[in-house]
């Protein structure tokens, strides 16, 4: 059984740094990860699970770990060596039971909910937080009968989903996938997750504009979660939405997932003034020119410094940013969100969120399911690599939107035998 | 000897390479042969004294309007309104017709003791002129005169307070004007009659008016309709502003009409060879278009721009007429056509053409790719009488760089037509519908309008309307030499030389098409029987 494995050396972390600079996802080969032999964790105490995984994604929050650029915030929050991929479809081995009550048969699909609250980690009585549901924000992911770590994928004991060996997961952590779902689709809930979370803190009040900045697999999530949340009545429907783009494939996915406006970055600016009826100072060439008034809500799937001074000159006063992507040490000049009492919302994983339809706490990875099974985000896996390569995959990651790719996974059944792709020519699908 | 006539070549195996404007370039090339050629007709000869022409003019005007001196009198609003800056091309050398004509207005109103008197610019949704630009269109004199008084001013079709509605036509086109103007005791236009679109009932009810009422003409269905803008009887567009001007005319406001017509002579003694034709160039031209050219062709754009923008036109006055609009404008449009009708048999499968540097709205500005497209398409196309040039379903080659460039200060709403309407739709009837409205009515630009120096935000719809009949009519429109990616925006497609072009063009009609060049400028316009 293969098993990447992340370990701390410093040397090996430094290298991946300086390669990393040259492009992200460059330095798997040098850095702290290693293809290795391995076995499935033992499961931590009753209500664990053996899960084996079909297909694991590489996320944004991983390439940032690979690459060495994340922040050191994490570090006391995850545990070594540890195997990454938080993004998982897997199958249980034997009887088990999902956070829901229901029964899963041995061979049932599931979705990990990887965030290791404090059920997972046998605590009782639970944190306040997760009391009321909010796992994502578990005040003792360092404690409790597991090494500390907030998600599966950071966590010394429980393995994660770039392994096929497998990985324990708690049965509050278990979501069965329903048959309409194919594994493209189920990888993707995670992720699919955390954009309704980050939609769900908007706290959107109706006919309001919002942009998204970045189209990654959180980009496009995003918009795929606002488009059906909305139809669905669980948050006020934006009156807008427009959507930053790099790239020709990222523009018409953002279009078909719902957006309003897709345009190239540069461009939205300009095209928040229009849609808003915005006024705007400084000079009108050489670009200086800045909004006064701007999007109600900007949600910055990107998390960097840059992005984040664009969602925040995007903005209106008294709007919100809601940081979505993963950020880190940024600098960053904050007179506009001084000066225009600007909310920055942080949106982190997921729990359960108050519905505007039901007035009632509902699952975070149950509206997942349902964006995901309305809007085929599965369609965003865009290629597949067994882990024997997951130097080609990560890398290809690291360059996704340059490569015509938005979501990279591993495939953790594809038989050895059977010859993958060229490494120049990884398999690419479209749109389903 | 009287100048010549316009002419049609046939292209033969000894006819030299044909001249292509190509914005601030030129180039040659070798026409197919049995390839039409239209040249203008050479300069008419200038009137000998213009002064004297002008007040001969308006002592003996035309229609049933009284003398000038007449409708003068103590007392009195004299409103004294005048074409702006997309007139004439390229500016002219001073003395501008412009400071000639209101010159002598002035004089006879001082004579008669009007101090009432007020100038306004006729902008309609054009970018308000700048200081330069207002004192070479009237002359220092005039500007010192009035200018710091705040008594010259520019028609601001956002302007509230100084806008009147006059009423509905019998067909329910609003008509909104400058309130000065339209409630004055006497408005008095003065046109350069560039072309034969200009002028008559379009001076005031267009270049004094509103949004409101500029919608009820400048839209897809007027400009389609408009078959050709040049050609008055057929043209939606001059029915629809003469019914404007006579609501106008009943409710009281007396216009007295000046009108001008200029020769074609239209570039300087340096750029003589533009006004050639090509196997008449001296050895002078030659060396002369050799060495222009190849240092255009090594200069910056943006020095080549500014070199070209400072060209002043000798263009030279053939003729002043006065009084009754109608009856003006008549005696005018024969003018204008004698000085650039060229009659033209029968239509063809191509038409080509070489766009310069300068449209009526981008004088000391860039030619982005929407006043290109309305150039060719619009202004170009629309240069005939009778039938276009080109035949229906055939194709319009056009040769300019068509950079991806716009001026952010006078251009800003050019810039979010060409990347948030162009991009979804090239359609005019679409555009015209989904999004003109917020366009016309986004107060960033008309702020900007107003107090800096750009065109209204609803202008570049109205630049893709004045397309609109050539986008129905034509099977292919290709651009040589453009940015690849702005020509596909517009839904054009790109060739990077004539031969390319050709042989795309050959997709529509065929492998043996017949061919058309318009030499232009200086400007023609085709009787085509």
């Amino acid at each position: 059984m293969k098993t990447l494995l992340f370990e701390r050396n410093p040397a090996r972390f430094a290298a991946s740094r300086v390669v990393s600079a040259f492009g992200s996802g460059r330095g798997a080969g040098i850095g702290p990860l290693r293809l290795v032999e391995g076995q499935a964790p033992a499961l931590p105490a009753p209500g664990w699970q053996h899960v084996d995984p079909i297909l694991s994604g590489i996320c944004g929050s991983d390439l940032a770990t690979l690459d060495a650029r994340s922040s050191r915030y994490f570090e006391d929050l995850v545990s070594f060596p540890f195997v990454p991929g938080h993004e998982v479809v897997g199958t249980v081995a034997t009887p088990a039971r999902a956070a829901d009550g229901t029964d899963l048969p041995p061979g049932s699909r599931v979705v990990v909910e990887p965030v290791l609250g404090c059920r997972a980690r046998g605590l009782d009585p639970v944190c306040d937080e997760c009391a009321q549901g909010r796992t994502g924000s578990c005040r003792m992911v360092a404690f409790g009968h597991l090494r500390p770590g907030l998600q599966t994928g950071f966590c010394a004991d429980t393995g994660g989903g770039w392994s096929t060996a497998g990985l324990v997961a708690h049965e509050s952590q278990l979501h069965a996938v329903p048959p309409g779902l194919d594994d493209r689709d189920a990888v993707t809930v995670e992720p699919v997750a955390c954009a309704v979370h980050a939609v769900m803190s908007a706290a959107l009040r109706g006919g309001e504009t919002v942009v998204v900045v970045g189209a990654g697999t959180l980009g496009l999530a995003s918009v795929a979660a606002l488009s059906h949340l909305a139809r669905a009545g669980h948050v006020a429907e934006p009156t807008d939405v427009l959507v930053g783009a790099r790239y020709p494939h990222q523009r018409t996915w953002a279009a078909e997932l719902g957006a309003t406006d897709v345009l190239a970055p540069e461009h939205v600016s300009r095209a928040v003034r229009r849609r808003t009826r915005s006024m705007a100072v400084g000079a009108p060439s050489g670009g200086g020119q800045r909004l006064t008034g701007g999007a109600d809500v900007v949600l910055d799937c990107v998390g960097t410094a840059a992005s984040i001074g664009q969602a925040l000159d995007l903005v209106r006063p008294r709007g919100r940013v809601v940081l979505v992507g993963m950020a880190g040490r940024v600098h960053l000049d904050l007179a506009s969100l001084w000066h225009r009492e600007v909310t920055l919302v942080g949106a982190y994983a997921y729990g359960t969120e108050l519905s505007r339809r039901t007035a009632a706490p509902i699952s975070t990875f149950s509206l997942a399911f349902d964006v995901v099974a309305a809007t085929g985000t599965g369609r965003l896996v865009t290629a597949t690599y067994p882990l024997e390569r997951f130097e080609e995959a990560v890398a290809h990651a690291g360059s996704a939107g340059r490569r015509g790719a938005v979501k990279i996974a591993f495939d953790l059944k594809q038989p050895p035998h059977k010859a993958p792709p060229p490494a120049s020519a990884p398999r690419k699908e479209g749109p389903k | 000897m009287s100048p010549r006539p316009g002419f049609v070549l046939e292209v033969d195996g000894s006819t030299p390479p044909t001249l292509f404007w190509n914005g601030e370039r030129f180039c040659q090339e070798k026409l197919p042969e049995g390839s039409r050629v239209v040249y203008a007709p050479e300069p008419l000869e200038p009137l000998v004294d213009p002064v004297a022409a002008v007040r001969h003019a308006l002592t003996h005007p035309l229609g049933d309007s009284a003398p000038l001196p007449a409708l003068l009198h103590a007392g009195m609003r004299l409103t004294v309104c005048f074409d702006d800056v997309s007139l004439p091309l390229p500016p002219m050398q001073a003395p501008d017709v412009r400071q000639l004509v209101i010159e002598q207005v002035l004089d006879m109103a001082a004579e008669a003791g009007v101090d009432d008197v007020v100038l306004v610019a006729a902008l309609a949704l054009h970018r308000r002129m700048t200081e330069a630009e207002l004192r070479h269109a009237l002359g220092d004199r005039i500007y010192e005169a009035f200018a710091p008084h705040g008594l010259l001013t520019q028609h601001d079709a956002e302007d509230p307070e100084n806008l009147i509605h006059l009423g509905t036509t019998e067909m329910g086109e609003d008509v909104e004007l400058n309130k000065r103007a339209a409630t004055g005791d006497l408005l008095v236009y003065v046109n350069i009659n560039l072309v034969a679109m200009d002028g008559g009932h379009k001076s005031v009810a267009t270049g004094l008016a509103s949004y409101r009422s500029l919608r009820h003409h400048h839209n897809p269905s007027t400009m389609r309709h408009s078959r050709s803008f040049m050609d008055a009887p057929s043209a939606e567009l001059h029915s629809s502003n003469w019914r404007m001007g006579r609501l106008i005319a009943e409710n009281g406001v007396k216009v007295f009409q000046i009108e001008t017509t200029l020769n074609g002579d239209t570039f300087p003694a340096q750029f003589g060879f533009l006004q050639k034709r090509e196997w008449e160039w001296s050895l002078r031209d030659r060396a002369t278009y050799a060495a222009t050219s190849t240092a255009l062709d090594r200069t910056p754009s943006r020095v080549a721009r500014q070199i070209f923008h400072s060209i002043r036109s000798p263009h030279a006055m053939t003729s002043v007429q006065a009084g009754e609009v109608e009856a003006v404008h008549a005696v005018t449009t024969s003018k204008v056509w004698e000085q650039q009708g060229v009659e033209v048999q029968g239509q063809t499968d191509i038409v080509t053409m070489g766009l310069p540097y300068i449209c009526p709205y981008n004088v000391n500005s860039i030619m982005n790719p929407v006043l290109v497209a309305c150039l060719g398409l619009g202004y170009f196309f629309n240069l005939y009488r009778g039938r276009p040039v080109v035949r229906e379903g055939g194709v319009l080659i056009l040769r300019h760089p068509t950079p991806w460039e716009f001026h952010p200060g006078h251009h800003p709403s050019y810039i979010d037509f060409f990347e948030q309407v162009l991009s979804q739709t090239t359609d005019p009837e679409v555009m015209s519908k989904v999004y003109e409205e917020p366009f016309a009515t986004d107060p960033w630009y008309i702020h900007l309008y107003r107090t800096g120096h750009a065109y209204h935000g609803v202008h570049p719809f109205y630049m893709w309307y004045w397309c609109a009949h050539a986008l129905e009519h034509l099977g292919k429109v290709v651009v040589v030499g453009g940015d690849p990616r702005a020509v596909r925006r517009m839904g054009f497609a790109p060739a990077s030389t004539l031969n390319d072009a050709l042989e795309i063009a050959s997709d529509v009609v065929g492998r043996s098409p017949s061919l058309t060049h318009l030499h232009t400028p200086p400007l023609l316009m085709a009787d085509v029987r």
